[in-house]
């Protein structure tokens, strides 16, 4: 087997500079990632969302929000409806595909807040320490002491139930992990020898946490939020389901397991249908999150 | 007593089978011997593969390893374990990881005793204070009460001399039982080990890296190299030594009697690992 | 003697510090929930007064919840409360919503307990064998268990089983604790149907109970044995490569002794821990599961609740659900410092 130049390049032992270490060492990953079966799936199920999510209109059968109530609770496999329809007679396909934007959405904006507070928090906490440090780890074990949909729960309530604020209610949630992963890593960046070398350059503590500190936090927070993200999900869906997530009419899938739920024994495909879509969704991520795993954190093993 | 002949021990590995033992022979009467070599020789795997405990995926092979004329491979895993303690022991390298963390070191030693013995709870109890004495532990009530984390590591090497030697085996096998203690202790251990072997007439087997030690505590020696018997000598004879890598070895340890300006560093030769495994 | 003394005073001073630091997580969670309280878009005054009050009595009525007080002086006036089990009175109702809690709480205790037994009974074996057993097809069906646990939404299994061992298969008694021509059959002891079936001797209603149970404690459990079994495997595998293991073979020991004799007792104490945090996180699974069963628990009062704005009984049911949290913490603490001779 010959290798294309490119591909020589990638694997050289020797880089030339530190872009091409920085490339060889995430396609060496992504050759190793490769090989892992069941990531490539959980990656191959994530980028079938993306795709539907992002050409949900022109993938649709039908309306999702269109009513046909001389046409409800058809059975599965029948005419013009391949997953039937709902108790107001609109397509469940259709709602499945466009549910996959609101489920997108849900993930991709608490992927990006609560990681970043619990970086922040944690950070802070590790690098300054002392009463700071006593302080923040204090409110972070707080949030702790709660169970996540419970306190998620108590949040909606004040704020209000819809699908922004069941954002906010999650991220509220699950940021305090985040913090406690990114302060025991400062607490290791801190006392090394190289950030102390880089004080004596006359770095400041601004420089030093976002230039040498939160790029090696980094990886083992992409890791446990990908592995998150399931539990972030079916959070989110649990949510939809209690009618506290997204609002009617919107297609967001635990709120369709609801609906559905009043006609389980009759229909049961109408509740059957967004249950199977989260499932396989949430699996990814944890799919997805062991490769990951397995490739970026070689120590942690596999459990 | 025991005849090894012909043994391979092997690894599966992302590139292939890696061979840790290269096809070994050598026996042992009762008499010390001592096994050298450098980490990585294969040493410490040649004695796990006598009491048949390299698990898989590792693969052992040998003609025939002979334990009173009976060959050890041949025996069904229950019949291995009345061999295994009750006849031949191993004393491991640090007492702070052999010794279970949760169980107090009397009921250790007692279940080491009743396994192969039938015998009463105090039965076991009076003859595990008796070794415990035998192996120069002065309060043997209390440390049989004490759990491993609580004693200190050359009195935990004793409880694991004691706790093998309880069920009154024919032979030991001793890996590495000094090198994780400090240096003030590992004499004093090395001599309660050596006279207890000696009064029993048991057969040892010292694995060590210890040049001047197993030189000290064995009657003849063999050197591995790379998985492989380089030399097999008497231990008064040692420095006599012909094989290079063995003459290395002597030559990059310090000595009191002569002045050396600089100590040796040993130089390799691809060929020794090639060369046929010596008989011992 | 000098060291005794020593050693008596290190135990205290690590006594006082949990100690602390428990009080300040309480303290803590308090504060979180009287925080949402005061910023609910709900106004506490008009709810108990209605819309048509006079001005005076409105007024009244907000002296009299001490709105008036400084904030710092109403979060003490509601520790004070909750210190004394008073979490106000339900808006739905009018009844002290302690009274509420302690009516549905003994039904989610039961479930569960029921949960957690079925968890633990079959996830630890299961956690052992696949250690032992690495590779082979238990462990990948551990695997399987596990990570499908992991990946499906607790209420949407609920429903499916309930469609196929109640809908289809008529195994299993439907929603709710018992039938209803069973209820208030037997009195009320401990508020554990199965149990006060038991102290009645009532055969019938146990089984009924028993019939309606088994679902979602069966669900329940599948969740907290993918968690046990998992952690149990990854503990085993951690102790079985160890070297005190290679020890009790060499003594000739048995597989089985050195795994449940050598290997297992190593693992008892993070197993405790992993086991509490479980059941904790069971009170949590059993917000959405009895919603689906129709199980007068805490989880659907508090759900009920929330979807009538009765600020109260959310909260009461958040301090009481995250105490329950902070004291399993707590407990496997404790229980770790008993059972590990090491933190001695």
């Amino acid at each position: 087997m010959s290798n294309l130049p490119i591909q020589d390049w990638l694997l050289s032992d020797e880089p030339t500079s530190r872009r091409q270490a920085k490339l060889s060492r995430l396609f060496k990953g992504w050759v190793a990632f490769q090989t892992n079966v069941l990531a490539m799936i959980g990656l191959g199920i994530l980028l079938l969302l993306i795709f539907v999510a992002v050409f949900a209109p022109l993938l649709a059968p039908h309306d999702p929000f269109v009513q046909n109530l001389g046409n409800r609770l058809q059975p599965i496999g029948s005419d013009q409806h391949i997953f039937g329809t709902d108790s107001l007679g609109r397509d469940i396909l259709s709602r499945l595909i466009f549910g996959a934007r609101i489920t997108l959405y849900i993930v991709v904006l608490v992927a990006i807040i609560a990681p970043v507070v619990g970086l922040l928090v944690g950070t802070v906490s590790g690098y300054i320490g002392g009463v700071v440090d006593m302080i923040l780890m204090r409110i972070t074990d707080v949030f702790l002491a709660f169970p996540r949909l419970v306190l998620a729960l108590a949040f909606v309530a004040v704020l209000g139930a819809g699908i922004e604020n069941a954002v906010i209610a999650i991220s509220l949630t699950a940021w305090p992990p985040y913090a406690r992963i990114a302060r025991a890593e400062t607490l290791t960046i801190r006392s090394s020898d190289y950030i102390c070398a880089i004080r004596l350059q006359g770095a400041g503590p601004l420089r030093i946490i976002t230039k040498h500190i939160w790029p090696l936090c980094i990886s083992s927070l992409i890791i446990r939020v990908t592995l998150d993200m399931a539990g972030i999900i079916l959070v989110a869906a649990g949510l939809g389901f209690l009618g506290l997530g997204a609002q009617p009419p919107s297609p967001e899938w635990g709120a369709m397991i609801s609906e559905g739920r009043r006609f389980i024994l009759d229909s049961w495909w109408v509740a059957t249908i967004p249950g199977l879509a989260i499932f396989a969704v949430s699996l990814a991520f944890n799919l997805l999150g062991d490769g990951l795993r397995d490739v970026l954190d070689p120590k942690s093993g596999r459990s | 007593m025991l005849c090894i002949d012909n043994l391979w021990v092997k690894f599966p590995t992302s590139q292939g089978l890696f061979e840790a033992v290269r096809g070994i022979s050598f026996s042992l009467s009762h008499e010390r011997l001592g096994i050298v070599g450098e980490s990585g020789s294969g040493k410490s795997l040649t004695g796990r593969a006598i009491l048949r405990l390299i698990r898989h995926p590792a693969i052992v092979k040998a003609n025939y390893i002979t334990f009173h004329e009976q060959n050890v491979l041949d025996l069904k895993e229950k019949e291995m374990r009345k061999i295994r303690g009750r006849r031949i022991s191993m004393v491991m390298q640090d007492p702070k990881f052999s010794l279970n963390p949760v169980m107090t070191i009397g009921s250790q030693i007692i279940e080491a005793y009743r396994q192969h013995n039938q015998a009463s709870y105090k039965v076991a109890f009076r003859n595990a204070l008796e070794m415990l004495e035998a192996v120069l532990i002065h309060d043997p009530e209390r440390v049989m009460r004490c759990y491993p984390h609580e004693v200190s590591g050359g009195m935990g090497q004793r409880i694991m001399i004691a706790m093998m030697l309880i069920p009154n085996p024919e032979v030991l096998i001793a890996d590495e039982p000094t090198s994780a203690l400090d240096v003030s202790v590992q004499r004093q251990v090395m001599k309660i080990l050596d006279n207890l072997v000696t009064e029993r007439g048991m057969g040892l087997i010292l694995i060590s890296h210890d040049l001047n030690l197993v030189s000290e505590f064995c009657d003849r020696i063999l050197i591995m190299y790379a998985g492989r018997i380089v030399e097999v000598c008497d231990a008064a004879k040692l420095r006599q030594a012909s094989h290079p890598y063995t003459q290395g070895l002597l030559n990059s340890l310090p000595r009191l009697s002569e002045r050396v300006p600089r100590l040796t560093v040993l130089q390799r030769d691809i060929n020794w690992t090639e060369a046929a495994s010596v008989r011992g | 003697m000098e060291g005794q003394q020593l050693a008596f005073l290190k135990i205290l001073s690590k006594a006082i510090t949990t100690f602390i630091s428990i009080a300040i997580t309480m303290l803590g969670l308090l504060l979180v929930t009287f925080v949402i309280g005061r910023v609910m878009p709900i106004d506490p005054v008009l709810a108990i007064v209605g819309e048509r009050a006079s001005q005076a009595t409105y007024d009244a009525v907000y002296n009299e919840l001490g709105l008036d007080k400084p904030i710092l002086v109403q979060f003490s006036y509601y520790i004070w409360d909750v210190l004394h089990g008073d979490f106000g009175d339900s808006l739905l109702n009018a009844r002290p919503v302690s009274e509420d809690i302690a009516r549905v709480f003994p039904a989610t205790l039961e479930l569960a307990t029921l949960g957690i037994l079925l968890g633990v009974i079959l996830g630890t074996p299961l956690g052992v064998i696949s250690a032992v057993r690495q590779g082979s097809w238990i462990d990948q069906v551990a695997r399987f268990i596990a990570l499908v646990g992991y990946s499906m939404p607790i209420f949407w299994l609920g429903l499916m089983g309930l469609l196929i061992f109640y809908g289809i298969l008529g195994w299993v008694g439907g929603p709710g604790r018992l039938d209803i021509f069973f209820e208030d059959i037997i009195p009320v002891r401990t508020g554990m149907i199965l149990v006060d079936s038991i102290i009645a001797q009532n055969g019938v209603v146990f089984r009924n109970a028993l019939s309606h149970i088994i679902l979602p404690a069966s669900l329940l459990g599948y969740y907290s044995m993918a968690y046990i079994t998992r952690m149990t495997r990854s503990f085993m595998l951690e102790q079985l490569s160890s070297e005190y293991i290679l020890t009790a073979r060499i003594k000739g020991l048995s597989e089985r002794q050195v795994i449940w004799g050598h290997a297992f007792k190593n693992i008892r104490v993070q197993l405790i821990t992993v086991i509490a945090l479980s059941y904790a996180s069971l009170l949590e699974g059993s917000v959405l599961t009895e919603i689906i069963f129709s199980w007068p628990g805490i989880g659907s009062y508090v759900t009920t609740a929330l979807l009538s704005a009765d600020m109260n009984a959310v909260l009461g049911g958040t301090v009481v659900i995250g105490l329950i949290f902070v004291c399993l913490n707590i407990l496997s603490d404790l229980l770790y410092g008993i059972f590990d001779p090491r933190s001695k």
